[in-house]
């Protein structure tokens, strides 16, 4: 068959530049299923590397002093493959030339040998000599933020002691991949950092000389961690232990976790959403495009080929048209990929990054793309080739047209003749103009669903900086402070108004559900730090009982009225059974709420507060941090301010990257859809149209009929665009909540004028590029062949 | 006497195009000898191009019997019209239906590639004149050059039969003159049985019989005892 392979590469080349928009669809659908599952693999798989190369701890725990004679006990815990004791404690820093002040977690290295567990990456430098009490390595994100480098120098109050460190190292540790802050919901690398330094100095620094602070384990495989942790609870609660928890409640690893947990639940919402979407509008059109060779077919049949080659002969011409499309799909898809895997792999500081392959995705991808082009050529195959060859030769009998309404409406004389024509053919074609809407519709709602996620960011933020969290600073605390602390708070320089803020770790059950929250307490008319409900109102805490975020009654089971649970981690650390007597549908995190006296009370405390809420004077900001860096009681200071920005340049970025990404990817699909409909139409009708032009229609007449449908079919589009776009959107949102972060589904009126601009957009160039066509419709061609 | 190559019996065909029924072959009886010239005469929808896509395998018909040799024609199946399309009929249509991605040359061989004997594609267009434009594209043809391209694409795979469809219809007087003599030579020198249809009423007298057709019906016959040359027309 070499003549008929000749012209089926002639005809790609002749309508290259359909079989180029074709080919773009495809493409935007395969690029986003593999560059979504791409990069989370990528990111998942360089995370467990890092994890296991650098011996990620499984367990940890966190005490006030334990001696080191109690590790051999806790290596004998049934399951425990390591033990890692160290020193731990949060310290307030004095930065040259940041008026803020920072914080640093302080951790002790070994003097000899590696640490067992959490072991660093080192980027630059040495780790600090044993004998040298005032070399430190640091994070490298905080490094960074700082403009450090080994011989820097910086001040820690150590114990309600200055000391001037000096820097030797830079590193990275799987343990912080995200650091955040105490008080913080987001990671602040300017004023959070980790600071390693030689054991036998900060054992010296808080007399711990024999002793640890915090013990990590790394369990057997088999190990039940459960069963772990309740022996070494066991073991550490003399020593002032606070409960134990595996990683799903390790910051940095439960926030990486969410992070890659939206990375995989965007990939497995919007791609297929795409891809479907693609296919459905590359079946459509190809179907068309293969309709229009009609007459060739019929001659094909006539000198003697069967229907078998000439349906192959088409079949191969789409599957060179998909072939080019998965080409430039998985190109760009693994190009976009790679640079996500690469933005987001500085962005969590990882040391090295794996890239894996996966040819399921790239088969999946192009199995679907195949079998949506060669379905669509056979719809369009089965009414041609069926034909005899003398009716398939001849033009398709005149259709049959009727009045769009009734004559008594005579709608049709009150239009002028080019819109009856094009009423009375999209009447005709109803079910061809209904698809073509259709794909416009979907282009539409992929583009409203890439661009939503803004809107929703941009609700977060709204609700939780400017309506519940509207302090300016938080003062956190070393330990649980008395409430005489609040009124000291409220008399540093620059402080408007104060509120106190206590928090108690409690673990938290219904049956075998169980979770580690903190249950919080705030005064009953706070003002700064307020609990806003889904409604967005300001809610007030009943007097007695728990109120608990809604997502964690879901993850509970639990409902207003039921009983749950509480371990309180803290002082007498009781188990308690207490009412839920609300639900709050809240954004950040899943945790407990109470009414302060009643949380005293179930403590059997006075009232106690681990942090306060700051409004301040901005223009006296400066004394303020100078008198904070001062306060030797002080763990650290969250600044709203930094956190929001900080928030932008985090969670938000991470997903307006992606969202991006994908918008471009809709906008080519919404191009392909729409300059494929507008060029198919042209061929379809192209004698009528030529026909039009002899009898005198001027071009921008004949455009005009021709563009008026398209213009009509891309409106009314738009209506279940915006619709199927909301749908979507509402999937991937219910798909995106977490435990650590939820959002509200908000799309704002500009994102659906955005997304129909896009598309219509995508029209008015399809129409420019149909207009050089009509403006060379070949007239006398029309007058000698037939019709 | 030369062997009966069509044998139709009380043929009949009725279309349905869009809303109207169209009754297009009413009944005809014909035979056709190998090695015949047979130009088919009438107005517009008189029946002759129905008949003429019947005989081709082009169509079925709504009822009657129609023979090739010993072969039941109105009785075969797609794959069964198709086989015989390929093995014996060469086709001539008004509007050549040449592929226009193409080259002249490539559209011969489109069919001398499925055919069980064929010519060269080079000969082919050699007997019409064609030679020198082989490797043009369609667009870039003559209307009677591209009419020739189609007469060498049909007898390239040397039919038995070939079924002109108004050859000339497209085409002025002198191009015209130059494609029936290149349809006359090819049935010399080959034997092809050959059916041509015309408006042209001149052109009946290069045929051995004329046939006449009305209303679907062939209502008269006229056997020429001389064939003129195709120099002789005059239209």
């Amino acid at each position: 068959m070499r003549v008929l392979d000749l012209k089926l590469f002639r005809d790609v080349k002749r309508l290259w530049a359909q079989a180029l928009a074709i080919a773009l669809v495809i493409a935007g659908g395969v690029a986003t299923l593999v560059l979504a599952v791409g990069s989370f693999r990528s990111l998942d798989e360089t995370r467990n590397a890092y994890y296991e190369r650098y011996r990620f701890a499984d367990v940890f725990a966190s005490v006030r002093r334990a001696p080191n004679t109690l590790l051999d006990r806790i290596a004998e815990i049934p399951g425990v493959a390591a033990v890692d004791a160290r020193i731990a404690k949060l310290a307030l820093l004095d930065i040259p030339n940041f008026r803020e002040p920072a914080t640093g977690q302080f951790i002790s290295l070994p003097d000899i040998a590696k640490p067992t567990l959490n072991q660093l990456y080192m980027r630059v430098g040495r780790t600090p000599e044993p004998s040298r009490a005032d070399e430190v390595v640091v994070s490298e994100s905080f490094a960074k933020a700082h403009g450090f480098a080994p011989g820097s120098r910086f001040s820690a109050i150590l114990n309600g002691r200055k000391r001037q460190l000096v820097i030797v190292g830079i590193a990275l540790s799987p343990e912080f991949i995200y650091a955040v802050g105490p008080g913080d919901i987001m990671p602040d690398d300017r004023r959070f950092g980790i600071v390693w330094m030689s054991e036998k100095a900060l054992a010296s620094a808080y007399d711990l000389e024999g002793a640890f602070s915090s013990v990590n384990l790394k369990l057997l495989r088999d190990a039940s961690e459960r069963e772990v942790i309740q022996r070494l609870d066991a073991l550490l609660e003399r020593y002032g232990g606070r409960a134990a928890h595996g990683r799903k409640e390790q910051t940095s690893h439960a926030w990486l976790d969410h992070e890659l947990d939206m990375l995989n639940n965007m990939s497995r919402t919007l791609p297929p959403i795409f891809l479907l979407v693609a296919a459905f509008l590359v079946n459509l059109t190809l179907s068309r495009l293969v309709a229009l060779e009609r007459e060739q077919i019929g001659l094909l049949k006539a000198v003697g080929y069967g229907q078998w080659t000439i349906a192959a002969h088409y079949i191969k011409f789409v599957i060179i048209i998909a072939v080019i499309g998965i080409a430039i799909g998985s190109a760009a898809g693994t190009w976009l990929g790679m640079s996500v895997t690469g933005l987001f792999g500085d962005f969590f500081h990882f040391p090295f990054l794996v890239f894996t392959h996966s040819p399921d995705v790239y088969l999946a991808a192009a199995v679907l793309s195949l079998l949506a082009a060669i379905v669509g050529a056979i719809r369009a195959l089965w009414d041609v080739v069926r034909l005899p060859p003398a009716v398939a030769m001849q033009p398709p009998a005149p259709p049959r047209f009727r009045r769009v309404l009734p004559a008594a409406f005579a709608i049709d004389r009150v239009l002028s003749q080019p819109s009856v024509m094009m009423l009375r053919n999209i009447a005709r074609h109803p079910i061809r103009a209904g698809f073509t809407t259709l794909g416009m519709a979907l282009a539409t709602a992929i583009l409203v669903v890439s661009l939503f996620t803004n809107d929703t960011m941009e609700q977060l933020i709204d609700v939780t900086y400017f309506l519940a969290d509207r302090q300016d600073a938080t003062v956190s605390f070393i330990e649980k402070s008395p409430r005489e602390v609040v009124m000291q708070v409220a008399r540093l320089p620059g402080v408007l108004a104060v509120e106190p803020y206590r928090e108690v770790p409690v673990r938290i059950r219904n049956g075998s559900i169980e979770r580690r929250v903190t249950i919080s307490a705030r005064p009953r008319d706070a003002d700064l730090n307020r609990i806003i409900d889904v409604d967005l109102h300001p809610v007030v805490l009943p007097d007695a009982g728990l109120a608990i975020s809604a997502m964690l009654a879901q993850i509970l089971g639990v409902h207003v009225g039921d009983f749950v649970e509480v371990d309180l981690l803290e002082g007498q650390r009781r188990t308690v059974s207490l009412s839920v007597t609300a639900l709050v549908e809240d954004y950040f995190g899943i945790k407990g709420m109470m009414d302060p006296e009643t949380l005293a009370r179930l403590m059997r405390e006075a009232p106690a507060v681990t942090s306060v809420n700051v409004s301040l004077d901005q223009n006296r900001a400066d004394r303020f941090y100078d008198a904070i860096k001062k306060m030797p009681t002080v763990s650290g200071l969250a600044l709203q301010r930094a956190s929001l920005a900080n928030f932008r340049e985090t969670v938000a970025l991470l997903i307006t990257t992606m969202a991006s990404i994908y918008t471009g990817l809709a906008a080519i699909i919404a191009f392909g859809v729409v300059y494929n409909s507008a060029r198919i139409s042209l061929s379809e009708r192209a004698r009528e149209l030529a026909s039009l032009r002899v009898l005198g229609f001027t071009r921008a007449e004949v455009l005009r009929i021709l563009l008026l449908e398209l213009a009509l079919l891309t409106l009314i589009a738009q209506p279940p665009g915006w619709a199927m776009g909301y749908g979507l959107a509402w999937i991937m949102k219910t798909n995106l909540a977490g435990e650590l972060m939820r959002v509200r589904l908000v799309v704002e009126h500009s994102t659906y004028v955005l997304a129909s601009a896009i598309v219509i957009t995508a029209a008015v160039l399809s129409a420019l590029v149909v207009r050089r066509r009509v403006d060379r419709l070949d007239l006398v061609a029309v007058l000698k062949t037939r019709d | 006497m030369a062997d009966t190559i069509f044998t139709a019996k009380d043929l009949t065909k009725t279309y349905t195009s869009g809303e109207v029924q169209v009754l297009a072959l009413q009944g005809v009886d014909l035979e056709v000898w190998a090695g015949e010239v047979v130009v088919l005469l009438g107005p517009s929808g008189s029946g002759k191009s129905t008949l003429l896509n019947i005989m081709g395998g082009l169509d079925h018909a709504t009822s009657g019997r129609l023979i090739f040799r010993d072969l039941e024609l109105t009785g075969l199946d797609d794959q069964g019209l198709t086989a015989y399309r390929r093995r014996h009929v060469g086709f001539v249509f008004q509007f050549y239906n040449l592929i226009p991605s193409l080259t002249a040359k490539e559209n011969v061989a489109l069919v001398t590639e499925i055919s069980e004997r064929p010519m060269p594609p080079e000969e082919a267009l050699a007997l019409v004149g064609l030679e020198a434009r082989m490797d043009h594209f369609p667009a870039q043809l003559s209307g009677g050059e591209q009419q020739r391209v189609a007469i060498a694409r049909a007898i390239a795979k040397q039919p038995e039969v070939l079924l002109c469809d108004e050859p000339t219809g497209a085409l002025d007087s002198k191009t015209g003159i130059r494609v029936i003599e290149a349809l006359l030579t090819i049935n010399r020198q080959l034997g092809t049985t050959t059916l041509i249809i015309t408006h042209n009423a001149s052109i009946q007298d290069v045929a051995d019989r004329v046939l006449f057709f009305a209303d679907g019906r062939i209502s008269r016959v006229q056997k020429n005892e001389t064939r003129r040359a195709a120099a002789e027309l005059i239209w």
